[in-house]
């Protein structure tokens, strides 16, 4: 199906989201929309599918006009959309939830109703799911899938109905590196069969691998049409309509004494399992540690445990004294440190943790507030039960500046900012204390080009001044960009700890559980 | 990160939109009150017997009707007024400003019971037992009053601080309960207050609360040394009242100003955020439960040691949950709360005369409370009616979910 969007202009009040957007797509092509957060590519794609209305413009499908006034239409049409946020009922199974809104229907005469018809539902995935060689159990309950088998579910749920325009709004931001390449090569498929992909995004490394046209929105525009090979540094440039510098710009590290050391760290988590498993690390001043590997391996426990937030066996040490677990008194006597969190912090950690809306910033406190959370009773900002506002906000002052935090002031809502903008509050608030030892933990997720450059420099800058740094990622990228060592974890184990130059393919191999003199051995062959 | 040249503009300086959500807010809640008095207005219109009479020939001579209605309404609300606010009736003007103690008397247990539930609130929790902690704090602040023999002055202070003690107490309850076992806190202070409640009508038949020679639950009276002084002479109107005000400070002083505080609302906006920094919530908890049990122990030694002067089974007589509307009203603000507490104070007081003059009803007061909450947690409903633009405002959301 060909798709034809003509002068697609959407106002919000005073924000123009979309100015006069053209947008060709045709059957059998990935289309890749590339622009950085509130480029305007939800805006478009909503607009597209119904859920919003245009201010101006036309769509065309197949060379007839439309006018779509909800998803429905949008469907009924042939357009399907796999949303960013999932839109699955967790406790229906796959078959329940594909049929969800379009339900087969099987007629009991006696009663004069109609019931589900499970075993045509069933079969409808089935069916769907062997065409694209999906593996999807169709009476899976949808809520104890993994997140990529789930997006799965979403796409065979566009695919039931006959799509001739499918639409991936940012895909990969759930997935895992295998889970992106698998989508990657599922999109390939779908456009060798003849549907029109529209693939929404704002990692290069993935338009660069599946793109067979880009098209780059940057402030509600449309600012270029790329066609592949494509140089990834001409389309960073074009995203943020400047250059970019995509590789960390870091010196070599120089690694002093040890300052963080974890021993026989375990976790156990509600159910009883095992997700951290007998992990020993050790980290020196003025280095930076990357812990790579498929999310869900125990990662997140990991940094949980190291602050005191989780309860873990073993012990966390910092500059030689034990903050987490077993101490030893001086007369070689054991005991347990209780941890807490706060201690953990005062002994002079730093933790960016994973998700920075739920855990790193309070929406509804201000700038101001946010940027004190864990210093708000000590000097200048408090001191026994006084609180004083006015340091508080001269400090934020101060901060907004040094970490171009934008905002219109320090006493608006945190939750008024950008991703990134809330992400370098966090980052501002951890760093403003003497630090020994930084855990960050996914840094940069879902943050544009421009944000993740700055705090990677910042990330970078606290390595230089000597402080052990220990990142957990995903995103092989940043791993490689900024690790001076990878550890990798697998099901809560560490597989093993290279170099930071090692390649992506022995990384991948230790990250599917290999030891690394394996990985490094398959890979030579 | 340089500053580029398509830098989305900065306009719009925040102090001039804080103090418009502000008006917004002001006006909403005072059309509240005046939606709610016209719906009070037609309830009082259609109990009116006269009303009802000239109704019956309404097509003939609707006039008769209408003048009812107008007499009957005008008349009720001229009564509350003189209740509450001024009595023009009155000879001389401390007999015409009466009617003002007289509401300052029904809002000092309101606003101190409010705060106990506001300040909470802030820190996500829903204490929906100040009842019982009202309830409890009278009986400590009674038992020092009349059983225990000490001089003027500082019998009233021992007094007030053992129904301090015990508010607190009572409050520590659910807070420790909450912070050790993660027992929800609106199903334990509901059934602390059935315990207080039961526990005050046991008490009140032993010998050491009884008073000698009676067979109905009353205590003995309150020394005259532990009474709370009777700050606008010929009214009862007492110390109490300054000491709802010092609450209402120190509520605030505590949100805004205070180390302590500044946890509270880190814990009530996102409490996993909070512990990520290193906030102990259980201790935040137990802390919150403590004070907001002291704040409803001041409405109990008020009612106790100012207004009634005696332990009943009525001391506290559901102020505890009139103090859930006052704190929801207020917005869990400390000053929000001050004025609930008065406004409620003064419907209450206006209420009395109302049905002594008038013959209306007082439970039309108790409507008209539950319609300001009503049309104020409902702030579209209201905008619609009087057709007000922007959206925003409202009660918010105060407290967490069950699962909270």
């Amino acid at each position: 199906m060909r798709l034809e969007l003509h002068g697609i202009t959407k106002r919000f009040g005073a924000l123009t989201a979309n100015d006069g957007i053209d947008l060709t797509v045709e059957p059998g092509e990935v289309h890749c929309l590339l622009g950085e957060n509130g480029a305007g590519k939800s805006t478009l794609m909503n607009v597209l599918f119904g859920l919003l209305r245009p201010d101006e413009g036309r769509i065309v499908l197949n060379g007839v006009e439309r006018r779509f006034t909800s998803p429905r239409d949008a469907m009924r049409s042939g357009i399907g959309m796999v949303h960013q946020h999932f839109m699955l009922v967790p406790v229906f199974t796959v078959a329940e939830n594909v049929a969800l809104g379009d339900e087969p229907v099987r007629r009991v005469r006696a009663l004069s109703v109609g019931v589900l018809d499970r075993d045509a539902a069933a079969a409808r995935v089935r069916e769907v799911s062997a065409r694209f060689g999906f593996d999807l159990d169709p009476d899976a309950v949808v809520g104890d899938l993994p997140v990529g088998v789930q997006q799965r579910v979403e796409i065979v749920k566009a695919l039931v109905h006959e799509v001739g325009v499918l639409i991936l709004d940012e895909p990969t931001a759930v997935l895992t590196p295998q889970e992106t390449d698998e989508l990657l090569r599922i999109m390939r498929d779908l456009a060798a069969a003849g549907t029109a992909v529209v693939f929404i995004t704002h990692k290069l490394r993935e338009v660069a691998a599946v793109a067979d046209r880009i098209t780059v929105l940057r402030r509600g525009r449309v600012v270029g049409t790329v066609l592949p090979p494509v140089d990834t540094t001409e389309l960073a440039t074009l995203m943020v309509g400047r250059e970019v510098v995509l590789t960390v710009d870091k010196g070599t590290s120089t690694p002093g004494s040890e300052r963080l050391r974890l021993t026989g760290l375990r976790v156990v988590d509600d159910r009883g399992a095992v997700v951290v498993d007998g992990v020993d690390l050790a980290v020196r001043g003025g280095e930076i540690l990357a812990v790579a590997g498929v999310q869900g391996n125990g990662q997140t426990e990991l940094t949980q445990a190291l602050l005191g937030l989780l309860p873990a066996e073993g012990s966390v040490q910092v500059d030689g004294s034990a903050v987490v677990g077993r101490r030893w008194d001086q007369d070689g006597r054991e005991y347990l440190v209780a941890p807490s969190v706060r201690d953990v912090l005062r002994a002079g950690v730093g933790y960016i943790p994973e998700d920075r809306s739920a855990d790193g910033i309070i929406g509804s406190f201000s700038v101001a507030e946010n940027l004190v959370l864990d210093l708000h009773d000590t000097k200048p900002f408090g001191s026994g039960l006084v609180y004083r506002p006015g340091e508080v906000r001269r400090n934020a002052e101060h901060r907004v500046e040094e970490f171009d935090i934008r905002t219109i002031g320090v006493d608006l809502p945190a939750s008024s900012l950008s991703g990134g903008n809330q992400q370098k509050v966090v980052l501002a608030r951890e760093l403003s204390r003497p630090l020994k030892v930084l855990v960050a933990s996914q840094p940069t997720r879902g943050l544009d080009v421009g944000s993740i450059e700055f705090v990677h420099r910042r990330i970078v800058r606290e390595r230089d001044q000597g402080a052990a740094v220990l990142i957990v990622s995903t995103e092989l990228d940043e791993v490689l960009a900024l690790a001076d060592r990878i550890a990798v974890m697998c099901g809560g184990r560490i597989m093993g700890v290279v170099p930071g130059g090692t390649s992506r393919e022995v990384l991948g191999l230790m990250m599917a559980g290999l030891d690394a003199e394996s990985a490094a051995a398959r890979a030579a062959a | 990160m340089s500053t580029t040249a398509e830098a989305p503009p900065l306009t719009a300086a925040p102090p001039v939109r804080d103090r418009r959500a502000w008006l917004d807010t002001a006006l909403l809640n005072v059309l509240a009150v005046v939606l709610a008095l016209a719906v009070g207005g037609v309830l009082i219109a259609v109990s009116d017997e006269d009303v009802r009479g000239a109704a019956s020939y309404f097509v003939a001579r609707p006039s008769d009707t209408l003048l009812a209605v107008a007499r009957s309404v005008g008349e009720a609300y001229a009564a509350l007024f003189r209740g509450a606010v001024l009595d023009t009736r009155a000879g001389d003007v401390a007999g015409a400003l009466q009617p003002l103690a007289d509401t300052l008397l029904f809002a000092t247990p309101l606003i101190a019971g409010g705060l106990a539930v506001a300040l909470p609130f802030r820190a996500g929790l829903f204490n929906i037992g100040a009842e019982g902690q009202i309830t409890m704090a009278a009986v400590g602040a009674a038992w020092v009053g009349f059983a225990v023999d000490l001089p003027p002055g500082i019998h009233l202070v021992a007094a007030i601080l053992a129904g301090l003690v015990a508010g607190a107490v009572w409050g520590a309850v659910p807070g420790l309960l909450k912070a050790t076992t993660g027992a929800h806190e609106v199903i334990t202070t509901i059934m602390l207050n059935y315990v207080a409640r039961f526990a005050l009508l046991y008490l009140l038949g032993t010998a050491a609360f009884q008073r000698p020679g009676r067979a109905d639950p009353i205590s003995p009276p309150i020394d005259s040394g532990a009474v709370l002084p009777v700050i606008v002479p010929g009214s009862r109107l007492n110390l109490g009242l300054l000491l709802a005000v010092a609450a209402a400070v120190l509520t605030w002083w505590l949100l805004s100003r205070s180390t302590v505080g500044f946890r509270f609302r880190a814990v009530g906006a996102n409490s996993e955020a909070a512990r990520t920094a290193g906030i102990s919530v259980p201790r935040v908890y137990v802390l919150v439960m403590v004070v907001a049990g002291g704040l409803a122990g001041i409405a109990g030694v008020s009612q106790v040691l100012g207004s009634e002067r005696v332990l009943t089974q009525g001391v506290s007589a559901g102020l505890g949950f009139d103090a859930i509307t006052v704190a929801l009203l207020g917005r869990a603000n400390p000053w929000g709360v001050l004025g609930a507490g008065v406004l409620f104070g003064a419907l209450n007081a206006g209420g009395i005369t109302m049905q002594a003059q008038t013959g209306t009803a007082l439970d039309i007061v108790t409507v008209i409370q539950a319609l300001i909450v009503l049309f104020i947690a409902a702030p579209i409903l209201v905008r619609a009616i009087f057709r007000l633009r922007r959206a925003g405002g409202g009660l918010g959301q105060l407290s967490k979910g069950w699962n909270g």
